[in-house]
């Protein structure tokens, strides 16, 4: 069986996994309706107008530095698999490729993206 | 006699290649075999993880935890489990229906699908790809497209910032976990999980460079205890704040959904450590001592591996249970300012290492 097939199957099983359990609680479980119930459940008062709206902005710069490191990982995890055929040579470059990024991290962080504030 | 199933996967395979004639019907009904062994496993480990970690919990605190139903209460969980199941999914006014229900259903998904690429014994794996390193990572981070989901659609604001915080969290911590991967990924000159076991064999990696690879599996541990949400990075769910963050709309089976991935997370984290630290399934050799080593080889390959499992998910809780919460600025000076460096230069390391030695 090749691993690509099994994937397959891995990936339904997990729908069968989810279609399950839905299928019992769609079964069994009661059923009710209450305007009280269906309510948001936030402190126990009524809650005043929407959540969907615009939210603290230091949670993209997280997301776009996550982006820039990630990337990195992609690009880094070929060099890695072949690092001991390279030998001094594979690592002096990818040291230089390692030491600009270092520096965008040493800016994003000289210039307050890793301060939460 | 062996006691390693990877005998009785072959035998089954043969049994039914005998018996049966039609090629398709028998790779039909072992596709069946492989999914339902992998769903068994997965339900089990989760309740086993439930139970253990309200045993260990009590422990903690002095108590003696669920002690009712069953000895020593191991029956709980299956009430606990039944309960949820037969619970009412009350239906909410305000939310977004599409993206309320799929953000449980994605969550368990990237969990199963991570739980498909491990190793369990030796023979013994699902999903075993030639970047299989490379696979677990990247599957492990679709469970948090899930929980943002959730935390947007039931708007709520208390879901709302607990998913916000989630997400900056687990993908800040991913990247150290990522790094420290790909050490192991420079010693072992391989992503494919089976060849890095092979690789194993005589020493595990932890002692094949035991200083990059302490590094590494330090902060491998740390970043994979904060993916999971727990512990002293438990914002995202902070009772005494948030109620209970991104799932706090969630009642029944779809709250069931994702407190089944966090257990089952908490094993996946667990066992990739295990895999690429300590050897996976792989018994504890030295090398020369031959008469030492046909003694650890009795013991069959997936004790070993649920063993070194074990260990990891005990830190995991006893950190748990040991430490406060931390604040959400700390928690990015963590990661960012410390682990993050400090992973960069551990790359490093292990390349001149490799070199050298």
């Amino acid at each position: 069986m090749s691993p690509y097939e099994i994937l397959v199957v891995v990936f339904l099983t997990a729908f069968v996994l989810l279609i399950g359990g839905s299928v019992i609680a769609l079964l069994w479980a009661p059923k009710t309706k209450n305007a009280q119930k269906a309510e948001q459940y936030e402190s126990g008062i009524p809650t005043r107008g929407t959540s969907w709206m615009q939210f603290n902005v230091g949670y993209y710069l997280i997301a776009i530095l996550f982006l820039m490191f990630d990337v990195e990982a992609v690009l880094l995890f070929p060099w890695a698999v072949v690092m001991k055929g390279l030998g001094a040579n594979g690592l002096l470059a990818v040291a230089f490729f390692l030491v600009v990024l270092i520096l965008g991290l040493a800016y994003a962080w000289r210039k307050g993206a890793l301060e939460w504030k | 006699m062996s006691l390693e199933l990877s005998g009785l996967i072959n035998a089954i395979h043969e049994g039914l290649t005998g018996a049966i004639e039609a090629q398709w019907l028998v790779s039909l009904i072992e596709y069946v075999l492989v999914g339902a062994g992998l769903l068994a496993l997965y339900a089990l480990i989760a309740l086993f993880l439930i139970i253990f970690e309200r045993k260990i919990c009590a422990w903690f605190q002095c108590r003696l935890g669920p002690n009712r139903v069953g000895p020593w209460g191991i029956f709980q969980v299956f009430a606990d489990m039944l309960k949820i199941m037969f619970k009412e999914i009350i239906p909410l006014k305000h939310n977004d229906k599409l993206l309320f229900y799929a953000g449980p259903c994605i969550v368990v998904i990237g969990s199963f699908l991570t739980f498909g690429g491990l190793q369990f014994a030796e023979g013994v794996h699902g999903v075993d790809l030639n970047i299989g390193v490379f696979y677990l990572l990247a599957v492990s981070s679709i469970s948090i497209v899930g929980v943002m989901l959730a935390g947007w659609s039931s708007n709520n604001k208390y879901a709302l910032i607990g998913a916000m915080r989630s997400g900056a969290q687990v993908i800040s911590f991913e990247l150290s976990a990522c790094l420290s991967m790909m050490a192991v990924v420079i010693l072992g000159g391989s992503m494919n999980l089976s060849t890095l076991m092979e690789k194993q064999e005589d020493l595990w990696f932890i002692f094949q460079a035991p200083v990059p690879m302490l590094i590494a599996m330090v902060i491998y541990l740390i970043a994979a205890h904060a993916e999971t949400n727990r512990g002293p990075f438990d914002l995202p769910e902070a009772e005494s704040e948030l109620t209970a963050g991104y799932h706090v709309e969630y009642s029944g089976m779809t709250f069931g959904y994702f407190y089944v991935a966090e257990y089952c997370n908490l094993f996946i984290n667990a066992a990739i450590g295990a895999l690429v630290f300590l050897g996976g399934w792989q018994a504890f050799h030295i090398p020369g001592c031959d008469g030492f080593n046909a003694v650890m080889d009795m013991c069959p390959s997936y004790v070993w591996f649920f063993l070194k499992c074990l260990f990891f998910i005990f830190m995991s809780l006893w950190v748990r249970w040991s430490f406060p919460r931390l604040r959400i600025d700390q928690l990015l000076h963590l990661e960012w300012k410390i682990m993050l460096p400090f992973s960069l230069f551990n790359i490093l390391l292990v390349a001149v290492w490799v070199i050298i030695f």
